[in-house]
């Protein structure tokens, strides 16, 4: 009788929110300190729940704003303690001076990222504007599309922060309403595979020592400063080795590649389109109905942002004869973010690159306006304004 | 030429390092005390901002930390005996 | 730069000001436990003065966040230690930490306000300390919702037009445990209040006078005669309030007219001239100490 392979993973339906309280879970957080903030609330929410009923042994702290919610995070991690938060918009303004700090502190804090728009005018909804305003920050970055990804890439993530050759604040994000609402088949990996993938903990100080005291965050003058910020600095160029190595553990667990980026039919491609998160998925569905065509079509959907893997983004593209780059945020009066870094990537190659904003304040994308990025980057409609998917 | 490596900082020191700074060198007036005057009382010693003064036990007086004194004059002012004086050394 | 091993819980070599009282206060408090201590700071002239690298004035483990976020801070290392010693991650003797918050009247009464006011209201365990120098010091004098009404700073050159906000009314509106009011020339009566608020189950909150030599304009050596008569003169009192309960803890022996206490500070000479501003002063002044006699259960 052929002997069935016992399956690691239970398939649950399951919101992205749901499933990055399972990945915090699982990492086994033992503070979360956050503030509700629309569409990441079900996450604490779902979290909350979890510690309520036992399932995890942690504490959260209800804090009374954003700003206090990363602040009693870096409190938490210098005492030792696995910290995460979740936040998006708003909310990550409001911390932004702190998020700051932890990166400088060189805290491996995990914060989930509910892509959310920045006021004004207030919005609740998608676009990547909150993430783009930190990526100055020093947090490693990292972007997903649906609650499969948000939940694995927020284990992986919090095992790559917390390496002691990094030791470095780390988001991930997920497209607000879109990833975190919507219901999916969400494959929630056995709990002892996780913990034993996370393994023991390496707490960047050792704070709560009664003989040995320490003072975490001095005061630097001209003389320390800039050496403070290329530590930082060799700190994050050491991540894509590091994340190299822990995806290859992680796959031993749920059997995937995890990659800088995911390549979609770009093997061949001729024309292709760089975009992060949930539209990914729906560019996935308008490159295979070209592809049906026999259009040589492709997508390349970054995962890894900060840093940014120049090299290995330009190894990608190289063959591809015409590009679109679709950026989900503006950077006013400059070239959009995501468009920036694939710019320099290809810098010294001649191959155009059309730029396209979408997507603002949860403006939705459909497929025949995707169809027809590729229609326009066939025709060689391509120039250096922005175009805009309204 | 050799090339110095960098030294990768983080952002955390160990106790008292502070030490090394003698704060003794700002000071503009000097206190002396008069021990026969002074009557134990441990005011000096518990006002003094710098931690400077002590009881020394075995000589059986008060004395001064001149390393880190700042010549505050608060000792001097709060001593009930009058048993400190400050001058300009 | 290894500094020597050293038993002080604050070290010398602190770069505050000739006869500045801050380290006075937090070696005084600071001594009247035994328990290990884990303290936050606020920015201001507490941390500048004893964190500038590679110079640790602490002989505690302390951490620096940001200038509005002590309380928050430490709330964070108090919840950590909470659920590190639950599942057994302590190490020996570590179970036994306290905590403490310092923060300047900048970092208390102003921008550290929220802050403060969410950790008290989450019954973190912990202690609080304002050393309160009545304007943002640290920057160079620029006024802070502590500053007295009148007050010339350098952001309020005709004088502060509004009186200053009741910090202990406010925080006392928490239910806390424990808080007190305490000054740094009775140092009896501070570490008592100290003592109590180490022992207090739940925050607690010591708001201290802390006169400030270029601040308030006054020679170094008057720090502790200056801070005797703020309370000789009902200016400052010395009081607690525990369980809801007020006590005065100290009564001056004779009270003095509050002009005592203006005219020894250069931030008041221009009230002087003002008869009618002095006698205001001396009515608020006797307002509040009647209400609290009102309010003393001793």
């Amino acid at each position: 009788m052929k002997k069935e392979k016992t399956k690691n993973y239970i398939i649950k339906p399951m919101s992205g929110g749901e499933a990055a309280a399972e990945a915090l879970r699982q990492i086994g957080i033992e503070v979360m300190a956050s503030y509700p903030i629309t569409p990441q609330s079900p996450i604490i929410e779902t979290f909350s729940k979890m510690v309520a009923d036992g399932r995890v042994n942690a504490e959260t702290i209800n804090v009374e704003s954003e700003h206090s919610a990363m602040s009693a995070c870096v409190g938490s991690a210098v005492a030792g303690a696995k910290t995460a938060t979740a936040s998006n918009s708003q909310g990550l303004a409001l911390m932004s001076e702190i998020v700051y700090v932890a990166s400088g502190l060189r805290l491996p804090i995990l914060m989930a990222i509910t892509n959310r728009a920045l006021s004004a005018p207030i919005s609740i909804h998608c676009d990547h504007s909150d993430s783009m305003m930190v990526r100055d920050s020093g947090w490693i970055q990292i972007y997903t599309e649906n609650a499969q990804e948000f939940y694995e890439f927020l284990i992986l993530a919090f095992k790559i922060a917390s390496r002691k050759e990094i030791s470095l604040p780390i988001m991930v994000m997920a497209d607000g309403f879109i990833s975190t609402h919507q219901l999916e088949k969400v494959a929630i990996f056995d709990d002892k595979a996780i913990a034993d993938f996370i393994g023991e903990y390496n707490a960047p100080y050792d704070f709560l020592n009664p003989q040995k005291p320490i003072l975490v965050g001095p005061f630097s003058v001209q003389d320390s400063h800039f050496e403070f910020k290329l530590s930082q600095q060799k700190a994050i160029e050491r991540v894509p080795a590091i994340f190299k190595e822990e995806a290859k553990n992680f796959k031993k667990i749920t059997g995937k590649d995890y990659k800088f980026f995911e390549e979609y039919r770009l093997k061949d491609a001729n024309t292709a389109i760089v975009v992060m998160n949930s539209t990914a998925g729906t560019a996935k569905e308008v490159v295979d109905k070209l592809r049906d065509k026999g259009e040589k079509v492709g997508l390349l959907k970054p995962h890894l942002f900060r840093p940014f893997p120049y090299k290995e983004i330009a190894e990608a593209l190289k063959k591809v004869k015409k590009i679109a780059v679709l950026d989900r945020s503006m950077s006013f009066g400059a070239n959009p973010p995501l468009f920036a870094e694939i710019n320099q990537s290809l810098a010294g190659t001649r191959i155009p690159i059309q730029k396209y904003v979408f997507g603002l304040g949860g403006r939705a994308i459909f497929e025949r306006q995707i169809e027809q990025v590729f229609a326009d980057l066939k025709k060689g409609k391509i120039d250096d304004k922005i175009k805009y998917i309204q | 030429m050799k090339k110095s490596k960098f030294k990768e900082l983080k952002p955390v020191l160990p106790a008292g390092t502070s030490e090394r700074l003698k704060t003794g060198s700002w000071r503009v007036l000097t206190p002396s005390i008069d021990n026969n005057k002074c009557a134990k009382c441990f005011k000096c010693v518990n006002f003094c901002p710098e931690n400077s003064i002590k009881y020394n036990e075995n000589k059986g007086q008060m004395e001064i930390d001149f390393e880190y004194c700042k010549g505050c004059g608060i000792c001097a002012q709060e001593c009930p005996a009058k048993a400190i004086t400050m001058n300009k050394k | 730069m290894a500094g020597k091993l050293n038993k002080q819980k604050l070290a010398k070599g602190t770069r505050t000001c000739a006869g500045c009282p801050i380290p006075v206060i937090v070696r005084q408090i600071l001594a009247q436990t035994d328990a290990p201590i884990a303290a936050s700071m606020a920015t201001g002239c507490l941390e500048v003065t004893t964190t500038i690298y590679p110079d640790n004035a602490w002989g505690i483990s302390s951490v620096h966040n940001a200038f509005e976020n002590a309380a928050t801070t430490i709330s964070g290392v108090e919840t950590a230690h909470k659920i590190l010693a639950k599942k057994g991650k302590l190490q020996s003797g570590a179970e036994k930490f306290k905590f403490v918050a310092f923060g300047g009247d900048g970092g208390t009464y102003d921008i550290g306000f929220q802050s403060l006011s969410g950790a008290v209201e989450r019954r973190h365990n912990f202690l609080y300390v304002c050393y309160d120098n009545g304007a943002y010091q640290n920057t160079g004098n620029q006024r802070s919702s502590a500053t007295p009404e009148g007050v010339k700073t350098e952001t309020t050159p005709l004088g502060k037009e509004t009186p200053r906000k009741d910090m202990m009314k406010i925080m006392a509106g928490h239910n806390m445990p424990y808080l007190a009011q305490a000054a740094v020339h009775n140092l009896s009566d501070l570490v008592v209040k100290a003592k109590k608020a180490f022992e207090t189950k739940g925050p607690s909150f010591l708001l201290v006078f802390s006169p400030c030599v270029p601040g308030w304009g006054y020679s170094p050596k008057d720090t502790i005669r200056i801070s005797e008569l703020a309370f000789e003169t009902n200016f400052w009192p010395l009081y607690e309030i525990e369980n809801g309960k007020y006590k005065i803890t100290a009564k001056p022996t004779v009270i003095k007219p509050v002009q005592e206490f203006l005219k020894t500070q250069k931030r008041f000479d221009h009230l002087l001239k003002d008869e009618q501003a002095v006698k205001e002063i001396q009515d608020n002044v006797d307002n509040g100490w009647r209400e609290l006699n009102e309010m003393s259960i001793e």
